[in-house]
């Protein structure tokens, strides 16, 4: 139990390193960010961006995110407790939780590209597609990753290799919920505002 | 099925491509037929491809660097040679396309295939063994980074051949490089060219920038780093914050040129000044990127080659930190004229000018250094005197053209091309080329020959002046850059001149070639038994040469800056331990080669919409990784028997070359054998082991 409580350190050299993976992601959705607000105004006589938000939906599925960065810090605690079935449990939790999210944000990008609100109509939605679309592909990327962690638990158990790669992707999930934060406050808050 | 692809990609109308082709054809299939014919396959195959061993990765690298250097400095040579013939009345021997195809692809492969490769081939050769390590954090990650290098190459070299590379310059503007002006496969191989060598390189800086923070010796504070390993150290924190800004913009402009969004084109809503913003907030520090290691391995040779301790260490340290800090500060410059106000103009002006500061603090640093030191002017001491001097005029120049006002003449001209070669050649090829002379005996366990590589350094000091100089009077006579012909008859005698140069420097890269080639014929009587060919002052020379797989059976114990010195003169060099221990290494595994053969189809395949073998190779990608991920057999161990027979024979060769004997003679390390060094820099002594 020792070694796995120590592979789960934040601090040790693998989990450093992908810490500074993920300050190099920061840069992308820096970019990404910037790209946004440049461009959040050139509508090209397209759709603007209080027509094309809807903040209930967006609600919604934000809850959905932050409650499973919850469900995932509890994941984490059944893991230093060490206890396998809750650490399956409560990363179920997450999956469906993030799953939820993904498929919230995806049926909002098809009813756009319906309406006509398609990443080629103007600058200001491919900039929203661009980032809002590049978060959502990291959390299909967590979600992948979510579900190998539950067959290699099942595999072998909690060991200490298992519990490092937990921590990093908690690391992950914590950071996509923080981005998400971002995306909230930068694009559909002042987006309805308007 | 194929998307974009049709015979027609296929087919060329220049006969100079068809030739190229040819030739590289028949190379590749020299190089197999020749492996093959002396059944070299499984030896290649075991011993490097799917080796994750940091030293023979770094050889790798450093091949991929000098097959480029050849074929940037071809194109880089058709440049010339056009703009000599292309005078008044005259054509040259090229089309636009092609003269556009050729200078784009110098630059493109002289920064991201030459340079790059060469600096982090360099840096994984030197860096664990400077820094007591017995490798990298990430291994495995490591091969990975090599082998997308080579992938993101190896779409380059085949843009040669299907369809064509792009005409929108090294830096790829919009509108120009956009689907409308640029509608080929041009842009898209270079956008994924570099996209996959980007994200490779972000990974290595990764993985540098832990393996120095995290694995070094105990003993080894951040102020006992090796010079060279704190230039690298900034160089990877430079890697990890630039090189994502421009994967964000490559992957934007693909989008606009691949699905029909709008980030960067004229129209519909896009902004084109973004993409130039954003591909500077990356570009610029690469300018750094690309000349900070070499500032490392210069004060590594300064120290060397002068017995003495490397002047100014502290100044030094800072002013690498304050050179890449302010590397972010500056890149507004590339766009002085594009219409904002002065105000922002004088600003990013005057935080271009500071740079020359700390670089300055560096110069005067490696002149005291050699001040009144003993210098050996062996090689590398050779390229550091003829960097001093031809990088301070191009600084110089660097700093006439942060004036914004005087930008509004010099910039896109040919000025401006002096300028940055006036840089980057004497600034990192040279430093390049020292690090290869300097640490060579380290990868190979004999020196190469100096004869050759006197003629290689003149050809390519007198190549520079009389290739560049011209460009620089071109300039102020007002010629633009990048123009296939010209109306203007005072040009053509400078540019004839110009071209002149290139033939010198082709001199000094046949003779770099030869001085390979001679070295390797006469290994023998160059033989490095000592593994500390130049008395070196770091790590990496206390350990034999070529390093065990290990590098250290066991790790040093550092107490001083010159930390191997300090050893000798205490008398604890070479010391052995009572008894040996395993070692776990890394076990090889061909996976690396894999996931950078699916990256290069999936470029490839992006680049010619077929969108199947896209999907296809992504997914293969993320697969390979979670298999990867399932495999817990990913080390081996070397037994202690093996390591005790393997330094036994080390010691063993220490005494024919009458190591132990040299060793002895030193009494100190700040001033060893030159009587007046310490008028440069007080002398401190570690503490005694």
């Amino acid at each position: 139990m020792k070694t796995v409580l120590a592979a789960a350190r934040a601090d040790t050299e693998v989990n450093f390193g992908f810490w500074v993976y993920l300050m190099s992601d920061v840069i992308i959705f820096s970019m990404l960010f910037l790209v946004y607000v440049d461009l959040s105004q050139r509508y090209a006589g397209g759709p603007t961006a209080s027509e094309v938000f809807e903040l209930r939906g967006v609600f919604l599925e934000t809850m959905a995110l932050l409650f499973s960065s919850l469900t995932f810090g509890m994941a984490m605690v059944s893991l230093h407790q060490g206890h396998k079935s809750r650490v399956m449990a409560w990363l179920g939790a997450t999956f469906v939780l993030g799953a939820f999210f993904l498929g919230h944000e995806l049926s909002e990008f098809i009813k756009l590209v319906h309406e006509g609100a398609s990443f080629t109509r103007s600058g200001f939605l491919s900039a929203y597609f661009g980032l809002v679309g590049t978060h959502g592909t990291h959390v299909f990327f967590g979600l992948i990753w979510v579900v190998v962690m539950v067959v290699q638990i099942q595999l072998h158990g909690l060991t200490a290799p298992i519990a490092s790669r937990l921590a990093r992707l908690s690391l992950f999930w914590h950071f996509l919920d923080l981005v998400w934060i971002c995306v909230f406050s930068t694009v559909y808050l002042p987006g309805v505002m308007q | 099925m194929f998307g974009k692809l049709t015979l027609e990609a296929f087919s060329h109308d220049s006969l100079i491509i068809v030739f190229a082709n040819v030739v590289m054809i028949g190379a590749g299939l020299l190089v197999v037929g020749l492996v093959t014919y002396y059944r070299q396959w499984g030896y290649l195959y075991r011993e490097w491809f799917t080796t994750v061993d940091h030293k023979k990765i770094g050889v790798m690298y450093i091949i991929i660097a000098l097959i480029f250097l050849l074929r940037g400095f071809i194109d880089a040579s058709m440049v010339r040679a056009q703009q000599a013939t292309a005078g008044p009345g005259m054509d040259g021997y090229l089309h636009a396309g092609h003269f556009a195809e050729l200078f784009t692809g110098h630059g493109t492969m002289m920064i991201f295939f030459m340079a790059m490769p060469f600096l982090v081939g360099l840096m994984n050769i030197a860096i664990p063994l400077q820094i007591g390590a017995r490798d990298v954090s990430y291994p495995l990650l490591n091969a990975i980074s090599l082998w997308l290098t080579a992938a993101a190459g190896a779409l380059v070299m085949i843009s040669l051949l299907i369809g064509q590379f792009s005409e929108a310059g090294w830096s790829g503007y919009t509108p120009f490089s956009g689907l409308e002006a640029s509608p080929s496969s041009g842009v898209d191989y270079w956008i994924w060219a570099l996209q996959i060598s980007g994200i490779s390189t972000t990974l290595t800086g990764i993985n540098f920038l832990v393996t120095i923070l995290k694995k070094r010796a105990p003993g080894m504070g951040f102020m006992r780093m090796p010079m060279f390993t704190w230039t690298a150290l900034c160089t990877n924190i430079l890697m990890v914050l630039a090189f994502p800004a421009l994967t964000a913009a490559l992957a934007l402009l693909a989008l606009d040129r691949s699905v029909g969004t709008h980030f960067f084109t004229g129209t519909m809503g896009g902004d084109q000044m973004m993409y130039i913003n954003m591909f500077w907030v990356w570009g610029h520090p690469e300018v750094y990127i690309l000349v900070l290691p070499a500032f490392g391995v210069f004060s590594e040779v300064t120290a060397t080659y002068c017995n003495k301790r490397l002047f100014g260490y502290t100044s030094m340290v800072w002013a690498t930190m304050a050179i890449a800090f302010l590397s972010f500060t500056v890149w507004v410059h590339h766009f002085f004229t594009m219409g904002q106000d002065p105000l922002r103009n004088a600003a990013f002006g005057i935080a271009t000018m500071i740079i020359a500061i700390p670089t300055g603090v560096k110069i005067y640093d490696w002149m005291w250094t050699m001040f009144r030191g003993r210098i050996e002017f062996k090689l590398p001491m050779l390229w550091l005197i003829g960097f001093l001097i031809t990088f301070t005029m191009g600084g110089m120049s660097g700093v006439l053209l942060a004036i914004p006002g005087a930008d509004f003449k010099m910039h896109n001209s040919l000025f401006l091309v002096a300028h940055f070669h006036n840089v980057l050649i004497p600034g990192t090829m040279f430093g390049l080329l020292a690090g290869f002379y300097y640490w060579f005996p380290k990868s190979f366990g004999f020196t190469l020959d100096e004869k050759w590589g006197r003629r290689s350094f003149w050809g390519w000091l007198i190549g520079f002046y009389v290739a560049f100089v011209p460009l620089y009077m071109l300039g102020i006579m007002g010629m633009p850059r990048r123009m296939v012909t010209y109306d203007n008859p005072a040009w053509q005698i400078w540019l004839i001149i110009a071209a002149i140069g290139a033939i010198i420097v082709a001199y000094g890269i046949f003779s770099m070639f030869m001085q390979i080639y001679v070295s390797v014929r006469d290994r023998e009587k160059n033989r490095d038994l000592s593994g500390d060919p130049w008395g070196g002052r770091t790590l990496e020379w206390s350990i034999a040469s070529p390093p065990p797989e290990y590098n250290f059976a066991v790790i040093p114990e550092v107490r001083d800056r010159d930390a191997f010195m300090e050893m000798k003169v205490n008398d604890t060099a070479y010391l052995r331990p009572e008894r040996y221990e395993d070692i776990h290494m890394p076990r090889s595994t061909p996976i690396a080669i894999v996931i950078a053969g699916l990256a290069f189809f999936f470029g490839f395949a992006f680049v010619w919409h077929i969108w199947w073998l896209a999907g296809l190779c992504l997914a293969g990608i993320v697969g390979s990784v979670i298999a990867r991920s399932f495999n817990t057999d990913t080390e081996f161990v070397i037994p202690a028997e093996e390591v005790e027979r393997t330094e036994d024979a080390f010691h063993r060769q220490l005494e024919a070359d009458g190591a132990f004997e040299r060793v002895k003679g030193l009494k100190h390390y700040g001033d060893e054998r030159s009587p007046h060094a310490h008028l440069a820099e007080p002398v401190e002594r570690g503490t005694p082991a």
